[in-house]
């Protein structure tokens, strides 16, 4: 960069001498006669010329690649950055306004970057060369012309500082229309299936109308810097050419000086309109700028506790799971689990189950780390989760979400999911997870590729394709949140039977269902209700002691809901 | 039989040999943006207009400095202070109206070019809107939102000001030659040599550069599509703890973008100090040929400078038109791709005298359909299904059998390959679309709600204006209204994208009470009580049977017992319906549905 830098400066300096020849030329060759000089300086020029073009090129090229460097680094490590932030501030930051700082926010920035380096560079350059060539021609006359600066610096600063805040209104717009498109994309079938069409065209009309609101605001105010820069600048000029005739008229100077000038003053002119567009620029990038840091500089939430500071349990047969009085809120009003206490033996299987609401998942979320409790503790093989390093807890899981993430990708990557998982263990966990029939008959087998969120699977295809990668890790600890809804029966038993076979007693397995059938197997059956348990133990003794349980298993087994 | 509609199957594939190339699709670009501004002829004139005004005063300083100059050229004692401070005021006079003007043209441009942009922003979504439903499985959302926000901003900043740039660029060269041809003809040679220097140069980098803009927002598009599928996916990404692989190929993506960004920069930059060398170049030959001429007394001095400052004011135009050559690269690449995303391929508009449906009973009738996804692998087989106006009709069967297919088709989100669809008697086909979808209300596996208010989404599923009453009766009878009055913002709470504050479950709730909203003759339920327990399904499941009443109903679900009581049950096994009847009908069949049946309560 400093080498662009510096090529850049020698380019702009050779280009100045340019209009200094010129007026030494018509000043004092021109009056000789000498036709020699006049062409030796002709071809001074030229050299100059042609120094400016190579100089220039190569550090525009160095300013390019400076601003593809800067620019490659600042967006992995926002990306990075987002890739560890904790559930709760990926929540406050809303995943639209995530992107849209990763990508217009980050082009914003890319921009400036190059152009400031190009024009960042030059325009000083201009300006300082060209006030210090007039001064050594003429003091006074250039005392003239900068005598309009304290001006336009002033105005220049009112107006940026009016323009920053501005730009953030406008980045905020646009992260409102992003959130409109994203959501008409995700919800295009129940959309057009309630012909809701006009209705979300009115409601992206709102954002656009917004955001066009606030572009024409920031844009206009900017705008509004270049004509008052050019009338100070002009009047200076018009000073100067009045100050420099009665300096002539007093013989303090000569008429080409003043001629001169007038070359320079152009230079100087073009040197404030690249300024001002740089200030309109810099303004921009200056609200994009903090949109990033912001991110960036997001406090890292749940770190890793060191260990001394919780007790960890090292009794012989410690629980592999243990939830000791945890209480959670999501929003701190209301809470959502509270004081649930459980334990689970390695290798030992965990069914959960309760009405619509109760906080099963939020279960799962507490026990993946993706919040941290309000009270309590949650300890995985006697060891407190916030001790474990993020990494360390992941590679325990194999879990599946409700509506999980499916990519546009093969089959095989989508199990895989960067892990470095053998074609063959791909295979045996598609076979176990009753997804290896539909997976043959696809062309190409796990190198058949999924569109976009896999939308070229049913739902129970994705299903299976979400429990074969959490299966295909071998993990210690297995999580289906609900992943089996949309298997029909005879699938689902024999997703079941296949887990139980090949996994029992080895894999610990916590599984949040909705059926009955899908639990009653397990080691240790919770009932879930409002964020409490209200009914623990196996599905014999949950029949007994439990009556929403009872009441569950009897809905299910058999009264019909449609007579 | 039908009689063999001459239906396009499938998407018309787009040859890639038809597309213009080159120049061709440039300027047909170029034309369509054109269309847009037209919009606003009448102020883009005026803008001109404004334009050569400020430019002719500004292109008078010079004139006027030169005149002032020679006034002063006199020497010593001599300098003719009249003429001097009347054209130093007239200066003064036409800078400050110059920049008025200027701001003026600037404030209309912005106006104009923002309603332009605003303009295509909305052409873009209403086009979404149209779209075929399998358009959003191959396209990244991130993709179209960098056409929205990029590309448009790219086309922007060319409108803003490049389009009047050139214009009044016209008018400055013109202006300007024809003040130096006033002073020196025989000075002005020295352009012929270097403006089509410039020419040339400008015509050889264009070519090069074009490509590698379209490579750049194409990159960006892609990094924004990935950047957005990754963020969805943020949550299992964290589970399995795969952040380093996503970040690694993110990266990837990120360099290919940065990359493509800086091979248009590379060749990008060679543009100004090229055409500023030329120009350079230009002002090295006037000043050696203008000061041989000063020699033989052909030119004043005060007309030398003068000439070298228009010499100035004509190249910078020239030089502007080299830069702005090359950012009309860039729009017409990112106007390119906003034009591909409004030519994509819509739903096929409704036939001429579409039938309305209007008071729709509900007899709906398929005829030996036929239909895949892609042409040669059918997924629904020679169907025919027959309804009465009241009926429920229960389809059942293993996971991609289908199932969700044939809603696909009686919504007409596809339409049929062979056989034929009838409502009351019509062909769906000839009848309205809207107007179709307006007869079923549904609820489906998938929870989507707008980020919005509770009850605006609930609101959502009615078509015209509701009352409060209206939606809290809805929301009690699908058992969510005691769950929402007991958030502390009730009906006002604003559902957030990934919705921590709902669950997956009452997420579901609200769209059963969203689909009680409407008045629609028939209701579709697509494994609408997956997400809810059963206890809450029971208890809601008065409210699905007033909602179910008076509708013909296609339920599908996987819980048989949701479907017992339907009064035909279709089993369905790879695209074919292999059992059809009531329940105890299939029961004693003792069939596939007999084995599905009896699977549930193994374990």
């Amino acid at each position: 960069m400093a080498l662009g830098l510096t090529i850049k400066f020698l380019g702009t300096i050779v280009e100045l001498a340019l209009p200094m020849i010129l007026s030494f030329m018509i000043d004092d060759v021109v009056p000789t006669g000498d036709r020699g000089m006049i062409y030796k300086y002709g071809g001074v020029m030229f050299l100059c010329a042609l120094t400016a073009l190579v100089g220039n090129i190569l550090a525009n090229r160095v300013a390019a690649r400076v601003a593809r460097d800067t620019m490659e680094s600042l967006r992995s490590a926002l990306f990075t950055r987002i890739s560890y932030l904790s559930s709760r501030q990926v929540d406050s930051f809303t995943i639209p306004s995530l992107e849209s700082r990763l990508t217009s926010d980050t082009y914003n920035l890319h921009q400036t970057i190059g152009m400031m380096q190009r024009m960042g560079v030059r325009a000083p350059i201009l300006l300082l060369g060209g006030i210090f060539v007039t001064v050594t021609l003429e003091p006074v006359l250039t005392l003239v012309l900068l005598s309009t600066l304290p001006f336009i610096s002033i105005v220049v600063y009112f107006v940026s500082r009016k323009g920053i805040p501005m730009y953030r209104f406008v980045q905020e717009a646009i992260d409102r229309m992003t959130s409109v498109v994203r959501e008409n994309a995700q919800g295009i079938r129940v959309i057009k299936a309630l012909t809701k069409e006009e209705y979300e065209k009115a409601r992206y009309d709102r954002a656009n109308d917004n955001l066009t609101k606030r572009e024409k605001t920031a844009s206009l105010t900017m705008a509004s810097i270049n004509p008052v820069v050019n009338v100070f600048v002009n009047l200076g000029f018009v000073a100067v050419v009045i100050v420099g005739a009665y300096r002539v008229n007093s013989g303090a100077t000569l008429p080409g000086v003043v001629l001169a000038f007038m070359n320079y003053f152009t230079m100087i002119t073009m040197a404030m309109m690249m300024i001002t567009r740089m200030v309109i620029m810099v303004s921009r990038a200056t609200a994009s700028a903090t949109r990033i840091a912001e991110v960036l500089d997001a406090p890292v939430d749940m770190a890793v506790v060191p260990e001394e500071e919780t007790d960890r349990l090292t009794a012989e047969d410690v629980p592999a799971i243990e939830f000791d009085d945890v209480t959670f809120s999501y929003n701190g009003k209301k809470e959502d689990v509270s004081h649930v206490s459980f334990r689970l033996g390695k290798g030992e299987t965990l069914g959960i189950i309760g009405p619509t609401g109760a906080g099963k998942s939020t279960l799962i979320q507490l026990l993946m780390r993706f919040y941290d409790p309000d009270s309590g503790t949650v300890r995985i093989d006697g060891r407190d989760v916030r001790t474990i390093p993020h990494e360390r807890l992941a590679e325990k899981f194999g879990v599946s979400f409700q509506n999980d993430f499916l990519f546009a990708d093969t089959i095989r990557e989508n199990v895989d999911f960067g892990r470095g998982i053998a074609d063959d263990d791909v295979l045996v966990a598609a076979e176990r997870a009753q997804a290896a029939p539909f997976i043959e008959e696809k062309e190409g087998g796990i190198s058949h590729s999924l569109t976009i969120k896999g939308a070229n699977l049913s739902g129970g295809q994705k299903q299976r394709l979400l429990i074969t990668r959490a299966l295909a890790g071998n993990p210690e600890i297995l999580v289906l949140d609900d992943s089996s809804s949309a298997l029909d029966y005879a699938t689902d038993a024999a997703l079941r039977r296949a887990i139980r076979e090949n996994y029992a007693g080895k894999t610990t397995s916590v599984i949040v269902a909705q059926r009955v059938s899908s639990v009653k197997h397990a080691d240790l059956i919770l009932v879930l209700e409002e964020g409490e348990i209200t009914g623990m133990g196996t599905h014999e003794e949950l029949l007994d002691s439990c009556e929403l349980y009872r009441e569950i298993s009897e809905s299910q087994m058999g009264g019909a809901v449609l007579e | 039989m039908n009689k063999g509609f001459g239906m396009p199957k499938g998407p018309v594939a787009t040859d890639p040999r038809n597309v213009p190339t080159g120049g061709a699709k440039k300027l047909k670009v170029l034309l369509r943006l054109g269309v847009y501004i037209f919009k606003y002829k009448w102020l883009f004139l005026f803008a001109l207009l404004v334009a050569v005004a400020s430019n002719l005063f500004a292109l008078s300083g010079p004139k006027l400095s030169g005149l002032a100059i020679d006034a002063i050229e006199f020497g010593e004692g001599h300098v003719d202070f009249e003429t001097v401070f009347y054209y130093a005021g007239l200066m003064a006079v036409f800078y400050v109206l110059s920049s008025l003007l200027g701001y003026l043209l600037q404030v209309i441009m912005i106006n104009l070019s923002r309603s332009i942009v605003r303009q295509m922003r909305e052409d873009i979504f209403a086009k979404l809107m149209r779209m075929k439903i399998g358009y959003f499985d191959k396209t990244q959302v991130g993709d179209i939102i960098s056409r929205i926000s990029y590309d448009i901003d790219t086309i922007n900043a060319t409108l803003s000001t490049d389009f009047v740039q050139i214009c009044t660029t016209v008018i400055t060269v013109f202006g300007a030659l024809g003040m130096m041809l006033s002073i020196s003809p025989r000075l002005c040679l020295v352009f012929a040599i270097t403006v089509p220097a410039s020419i040339l140069f400008t015509i050889y980098n264009t070519k090069h550069v074009r490509p590698l803009f379209r490579a750049r927002s194409a990159k960006l598009g892609e990094l924004n599509g990935y950047a957005e599928e990754m963020l969805s996916g943020q949550r299992t990404i964290r589970a399995y703890g795969r952040e380093k692989e996503m970040i690694a190929r993110f990266d990837k993506r990120n360099t290919e973008a940065v990359d493509a960004y800086y091979k248009a920069d590379y060749y990008g930059t060679l543009v100004g100090p090229t055409v500023n060398f030329i120009n350079n170049l230009s002002l090295t030959m006037v000043s050696m040929f203008g000061a041989l001429l000063y020699l033989g007394g052909a030119i004043s001095l005060g007309n030398v400078s003068s000439f070298v400052l228009y010499s100035r004011r004509f190249s910078a135009p020239i030089n502007e038109v080299a830069n702005i050559v090359s950012e009309l690269q860039s729009a017409a690449s990112a106007a390119e791709r906003v034009f591909r995303l409004l030519d994509e391929e819509e739903e096929l508009a409704d036939v001429a005298d579409a039938y309305g449906f209007t008071d729709v009973k509900g007899e709906l009738e398929t005829e030996n359909v036929q239909f895949g996804y892609e042409p040669d692998r059918p997924i629904i087989k020679n169907l025919s299904i027959k309804t009465k106006p009241g009926q429920v009709i229960a389809i059942v069967g293993p996971t991609g059998a289908g199932k969700t297919t044939i809603i696909n088709l009686l919504m007409r989100f596809y339409d049929v390959d062979s056989g034929e669809i009838r409502l009351d008697g019509t062909p769906i086909r000839e009848g309205e679309r809207a107007a179709l979808r307006r007869a079923y209300t549904m609820v489906l596996q998938d929870t989507w709600l707008f980020s919005g208010t509770i009850r605006d989404n609930i609101a959502y599923g009615a078509s015209g204006e509701v009352t409060e009453e209206r939606i809290r009766e809805c929301a009690k009878a699908a058992g969510i209204d005691s769950f929402i009055r007991g958030l502390p913002d009730g009906y006002d709470t604003v559902i957030t994208d990934e919705g921590v504050n709902v669950s997956k479950g009452q997420r579901q709730l609200l769209t059963i009470a969203r689909a009680m909203m409407s008045d629609a003759p028939m209701l579709i339920l697509d494994e609408a009580t997956s997400n809810v327990d059963s206890r809450t399904e029971m208890r809601i499941q008065k409210a699905m049977l007033s909602l179910m009443k008076g509708r013909t109903c296609f339920v599908i679900a996987h819980r048989l017992s949701t479907v017992r009581g339907a009064d035909t049950i279709l089993v369905l096994r790879d695209g074919e319906v292999i059992e059809a009847g009531n329940h105890d009908e299939l029961m004693n069949m003792k069939g596939f549905y007999h084995s599905l049946f009896h699977a549930q309560f193994e374990g």
